[in-house]
């Protein structure tokens, strides 16, 4: 991304902060117990799940570890793991 | 057109001349008379400008943001904690990049209130990424209004302007003011041309979020523009000399320097009274020169180095304290650090706060103490009262 005068933006260059990096915990989808009901998806702040082939996957790149997936999954398909950088 | 005018009607028709889109701003002593004169203009219709009537400056200058981002040029005034209200947005507009040009009555700062003179308003915004000039007079405050926009919204800068000059001494001063003609300012400042603005049918953003990875690069950009203006003052104050006969090509002014053993160093319509003090020390065999520093940011250094580097002693009136520091006083500390390690001694006097009167003897007596190395102090205290 190049800068432009006055820290003008045009539409969609947030795509470009890649917030992921904030991330402290990391959700980690175990899709043999993921039941593809979508409330991972429903609940994401974020908006960064995918449904991928029937299964849920989130982007890393914007995932910020907030944990309300985990917490909300019905199938408890989704836990929160210690980031490694 | 020679006219005998208060100086903030002065200023009024300053910025009819320049044509604004949008005006902004909130009364504050000692600006009022400035905003008051434009509303009445816009009013009679002899100034085509939108007026936005606000509720403080936070709102003022908020708006004036706004309306210079969807390409407008824009104006506002303000004075001591009008400005320091406005310091958040201030910081916004400079990072924008928007070129407002916005009057400084300098006024002193609370606590305790005071509605009199002193510098320590702008001064204390020295690092918002506002260009800085200081005026004398009246004429030259209105000159710099004018320079102002020329340089603001060149595309080599694109940062905004306070114009600088004092409360009272200035802004309620009747003097003879030369106001020129519609036409010749159009030809100098040029339609405003925005490298970005604010358009529906080409959506953007500014002031946008940055990470760490980007914020620094944006700052940087800031500073270049800062030093990009002190070339571009030099080359549109030179083309006002050519086009109305007074030079503004200089970032300081010299008052016998040239043989000047001590220079007293200074901003704004303090420069009259050394003016005056130095005839009457010179006449009693004293080499003492004036530097009267006009463009503060960005600050002139090389300027100030050349200007003063035949001086063995330099002492600088401050209408501001830097609490806390060594010098005690914010201009000074530039100063020292422009003429680096030449062995010339560079003092600090804080003088004339809240409006207190700075009087010819007051200047005769500053130098006497420079001259034998007492200074960076504050002066003309009451010692009666501590």
């Amino acid at each position: 991304m190049s800068l432009r005068v006055g820290c003008a933006a045009q539409p969609g260059q947030a795509r470009s902060n890649k917030t992921g990096s904030w991330r402290v915990f990391c959700p980690a989808f175990d899709h043999d117990k993921c039941t593809s009901c979508g409330m991972c998806q429903l609940v994401c702040p974020e908006g960064c799940i995918e449904k991928d082939n029937e299964k849920f996957v989130p982007d890393y790149d914007f995932c910020k570890g907030c944990g309300i997936c985990a917490h909300e999954c019905p199938a408890e398909a989704i836990t929160m793991e210690t980031e490694e950088k | 057109m020679k006219v005998i005018l208060e100086g903030s009607h002065a200023i009024a028709e300053a910025v009819r001349l320049s044509k604004p889109d949008v005006i902004s701003a909130y009364p504050i002593t000692p600006q009022t008379h400035i905003v008051e004169r434009l509303a009445e203009m816009v009013a009679d219709g002899d100034l085509d400008a939108e007026y936005i009537c606000v509720e403080s400056e936070f709102s003022a200058l908020s708006a004036c943001l706004g309306a210079s981002a969807a390409g407008s040029r824009v104006y506002s005034a303000t004075s001591s904690q009008g400005l320091l209200f406005m310091a958040e947005v201030c910081f916004n507009v400079a990072g924008m990049r928007q070129p407002i040009v916005m009057s400084i009555a300098n006024r002193a700062i609370s606590a305790p209130l005071s509605i009199w003179n002193d510098q320590q308003d702008s001064i204390a915004l020295r690092d918002s990424g506002w260009i800085q000039v200081y005026a004398e007079d009246v004429q030259e405050t209105f000159d710099l209004h004018l320079l102002a926009y020329r340089v603001a919204e060149d595309h080599r800068v694109l940062l905004p302007v306070f114009v600088c000059f004092d409360g009272y001494y200035i802004s309620h001063t009747y003097e003879p003011v030369d106001i020129l003609d519609i036409d010749e300012v159009n030809a100098f400042i040029p339609p405003y041309e925005p490298v970005n603005k604010l358009d529906a049918s080409n959506p953007l953003s500014m002031g946008m979020y940055a990470t760490p990875e980007y914020y620094m690069e944006f700052r940087y950009e800031i500073d270049k523009a800062m030093e990009n203006a002190a070339l571009v003052i030099k080359e549109a104050g030179s083309e006002f000399g050519k086009r109305f006969g007074r030079d503004y090509s200089k970032h300081v002014e010299s008052y016998f320097l040239e043989d000047a053993e001590i220079a007293l160093v200074a901003m704004g319509s303090v420069c009259g009274t050394i003016k005056d003090a130095i005839d009457l020390m010179r006449k009693d065999g004293k080499k003492v020169g004036l530097l009267k520093i006009r463009t503060f940011r960005p600050f002139p250094a090389t300027e100030i180095k050349e200007a003063l580097k035949d001086v063995t002693k330099v002492g600088v009136l401050e209408k501001n304290v830097s609490l806390g520091t060594r010098m005690k006083g914010a201009v000074g500390l530039e100063v020292k650090d422009a003429i680096g390690n030449s062995g010339i001694e560079v003092m600090s006097y804080v003088t004339g706060l809240g409006g207190r009167d700075i009087k010819i003897e007051d200047i005769i007596r500053m130098t006497e103490s420079l001259e034998n190395g007492i200074g960076d102090c504050f002066f003309g205290l009451r010692e009666e009262l501590l």
